[in-house]
């Protein structure tokens, strides 16, 4: 098993709703105004925004930003407590109480897609108590990423065997996918012939960030045609 | 001299500091406690509220706490590894010189090493890096050479100041205590040389492998990332060349304080100030060598992302500091210390300080721009270091100020027994190291 995801630019109307399902999803804090000024915003799905070409011929796209699952993950390799490893279902996951806050695989990720709790993490009056129950809230001082919303695997997971049957491919949706109004962002299980990811990671538009650098991103683009 | 016993010494100057400190020197260390204590208070502030109080945010997530972590390890390789060479290769002029240099070793190493724990997160978890540590971790490396370093550099320093706390112990310095412990029962009997001997020969073959690793380690930490800028073979020699630089700067700073505080012109004379300052200028040209390098094959090779980061350094936004350094790194020690008219102390002093200030910027170079190019589009800001961090690194270099006036007033800076060694052997073992080196007298005819 290994779990993937396929984002269709040709599909995606870079409206956010996945970045903002993904920021409620997993209690990702909600920084102040001055602190975002910084560049202490915390996306867990970004939306990368792209400038191509030149004026007049200038295009502007948006691009929705999880964390690529590599499966040569730069920042494992690095980490010195093992706070970050990847499973053996290829999900680059996070240990939020073993993390001593070094931000080393931050500085090794290429792809920039961890966040630091540079302070307590904070919700809007009123927010804090309407908290998703299946995601812990991070403490101060740790790294935090996209985890593909590993809790919908387990919960999915417990689910099936509690009706004894197998795990079926819409069982486990994360957060971005099933919020996506256009469809855009498909997710299962890449190894498995019946999974949709699996034929549209094999279409001739299937892309990845950065592929030249071996990290063998689990997350593929579908170039827009147009 | 005023309440010291014993008659007086032959190397009286040496002493000085010791059984007559002066009143001045307490007013600095008050002066110095009170920065330390508000740095104190600031790292708390830092405890409580997290880093968050830095300059620190995404992509530029290491700042000031890692550049002063690679500056002061920079700075810490002088000493040990200096003193070793110097040892090893029996230079005779490296007496009054070594103790100074082992010293800035051990205080700087400790500062250096607490570094990193500043810039933890999570500082209370720092036990995990012991028993959940990964070994595949370039960081679990450094921990592991740093905690070897600073073994080996302080017992290195130990060992030969033996027979000097026992000079001060049968002088009756208050406090006796502290002599009587740590001289250990030295009586300066033959074994007892010959057992010291041994010791110093092994530290000092021991010593040098452990420092050139520190800071090959510490690139490492840059070098084992893809990140553009970071990811280069040269790294580890390169470092090690700019920690001995920078380190070299950091004695001959050292020793024209001291000259001029302990009024010790007749040990440190300029011999000793133009031998070491040449072999700045030499580390300055081979400094300059590895830097030409690793910029001209990154242009050569012309990666987007490798250009981004090299435009950024040279032209962009941190060009500043770029030729700051160039200039402080290389044409101004080069050009003071190749002509024999301004390699005079004031100028030696004018170039080692360029010479840490532009080890400092090189510190700053390595570490943000690379940081702040990340490969995929995202928003950056500049890094602008905070109140804290500025604290910080105030708070670590009064550390060493204080470290090592509270050191001076304590123990002799300048080995005591080397230097009458030096005075009554040395003559004699040149000499006939001397003859040993030249071609024995061809036999004459008439013998056979």
């Amino acid at each position: 098993m290994k779990w993937g995801m396929v984002i269709d630019l040709q599909k995606c109307t870079g409206c956010g709703e996945c970045a903002a399902a993904c920021k409620l999803e997993n209690n990702v804090a909600i920084v102040a105004h001055k602190e975002s000024e910084m560049g202490r915003t915390m996306l867990w799905m970004d939306m990368l925004t792209i400038y191509e070409g030149e004026y007049p011929r200038l295009r502007v796209r948006q691009i929705p930003r999880p964390c690529m699952h590599c499966d040569h993950p730069p920042c494992t390799k690095v980490c010195p407590v093992r706070a970050t490893y990847i499973n053996e279902e290829g999900i680059v996951a996070q240990i939020y109480p073993q993390c001593i806050g070094c931000r080393y695989c931050m500085a090794a990720c290429p792809y920039t897609v961890k966040s630091f709790n540079w302070y307590k993490p904070s919700f809007p009056p009123g927010m804090a108590r309407t908290t998703n129950p299946d995601v812990s809230v991070r403490p101060v001082g740790v790294v935090e990423k996209c985890t593909f919303c590993i809790h919908r695997l387990q919960i999915a997971r417990e689910q099936a065997k509690s009706e004894a049957r197998d795990l079926r491919e819409n069982d486990y949706q994360p957060a971005c996918g099933a919020s996506c109004p256009t469809g855009a962002i498909v997710f299962g299980d890449l190894e498995n012939a019946n999974h949709q990811v699996n034929r549209l990671a094999h279409n001739p538009r299937a892309t990845k960030l950065l592929e030249d650098l071996g990290t063998e991103p689990k997350v593929i683009y579908l170039k827009e045609v147009d | 001299m005023e309440y010291a016993s014993a008659e007086p010494h032959p190397e009286a100057a040496l002493l000085r500091p010791i059984e007559n400190p002066g009143k001045s020197f307490y007013y600095i260390v008050g002066i110095l406690l009170v920065i330390i204590l508000y740095t104190g208070f600031v790292y708390f502030r830092q405890l409580l509220y997290g880093l968050g109080v830095t300059g620190m945010a995404q992509p530029v997530t290491w700042g000031f706490y890692i550049i002063n972590f690679v500056f002061f390890i920079g700075i810490s390789h002088a000493g040990t590894l200096i003193s070793a060479i110097l040892r090893l290769s029996k230079a005779e002029w490296r007496r009054p010189i070594t103790r100074m240099a082992e010293v800035i070793t051990a205080i700087v190493l400790a500062i250096g090493g607490l570094h990193p724990i500043i810039d933890l997160g999570r500082p209370d978890r720092m036990m995990h890096l012991f028993y959940n540590g990964r070994l595949q971790s370039p960081l679990l490396w450094d921990v592991t050479s740093i905690t070897a370093y600073f073994t080996a550099s302080t017992v290195y320093l130990y060992i030969p100041m033996i027979p000097d706390i026992a000079i001060l112990r049968d002088r009756g310095v208050q406090p006796r205590w502290l002599y009587e412990f740590l001289s250990w029962g030295w009586q300066g009997t033959e074994k007892q040389h010959k057992v010291l001997d041994r010791a110093m020969n092994i530290l000092m073959v021991v010593v040098i492998p452990i420092a050139v690793s520190v800071h090959t380690i510490i690139s490492y930490i840059f070098a084992m990332t893809v990140q553009p800028g970071w990811h280069s073979t040269i790294f580890g020699p390169y470092f090690v060349v700019g920690a001995i630089f920078s380190g070299i700067a950091a004695i001959l700073v050292l020793m024209i304080v001291f000259r001029k505080v302990f009024r010790l012109e007749g040990y440190l004379k300029h011999i000793h100030f133009n031998y070491l300052s040449i072999l700045l200028l030499i580390m300055s040209l081979i400094w300059f060598y590895f830097t030409f390098s690793e910029y001209l094959t990154g242009y050569y090779g012309h990666e987007p992302n490798e250009m981004r980061v090299f435009w950024y350094k040279f032209a962009g936004d941190f060009a500043p500091f770029f030729w700051a350094m160039i200039i402080c790194n290389f044409f101004l020690p080069v050009a003071l210390l190749c002509n024999s008219r301004t390699r005079t102390i004031p100028g030696i002093l004018i170039a080692s300080i360029s010479v840490m200030i532009g080890m400092w910027l090189e510190r700053l170079i390595i570490v943000v721009p690379s940081l702040a190019n990340p490969r995929l589009p995202y928003p950056t800001g500049i890094y602008i270091p905070s109140h804290t961090e500025w604290m910080l690194f105030l708070g670590g270099v009064s550390v060493f100020v204080l470290g090592y006036m509270v050191f001076a007033r304590f123990f002799p800076v300048i080995s005591i027994w080397e230097i009458q060694e030096g005075r009554h052997e040395s003559a004699k073992a040149v000499n006939e190291r001397i003859r040993s080196y030249m071609p024995d007298p061809e036999p004459t005819s008439a013998a056979e």
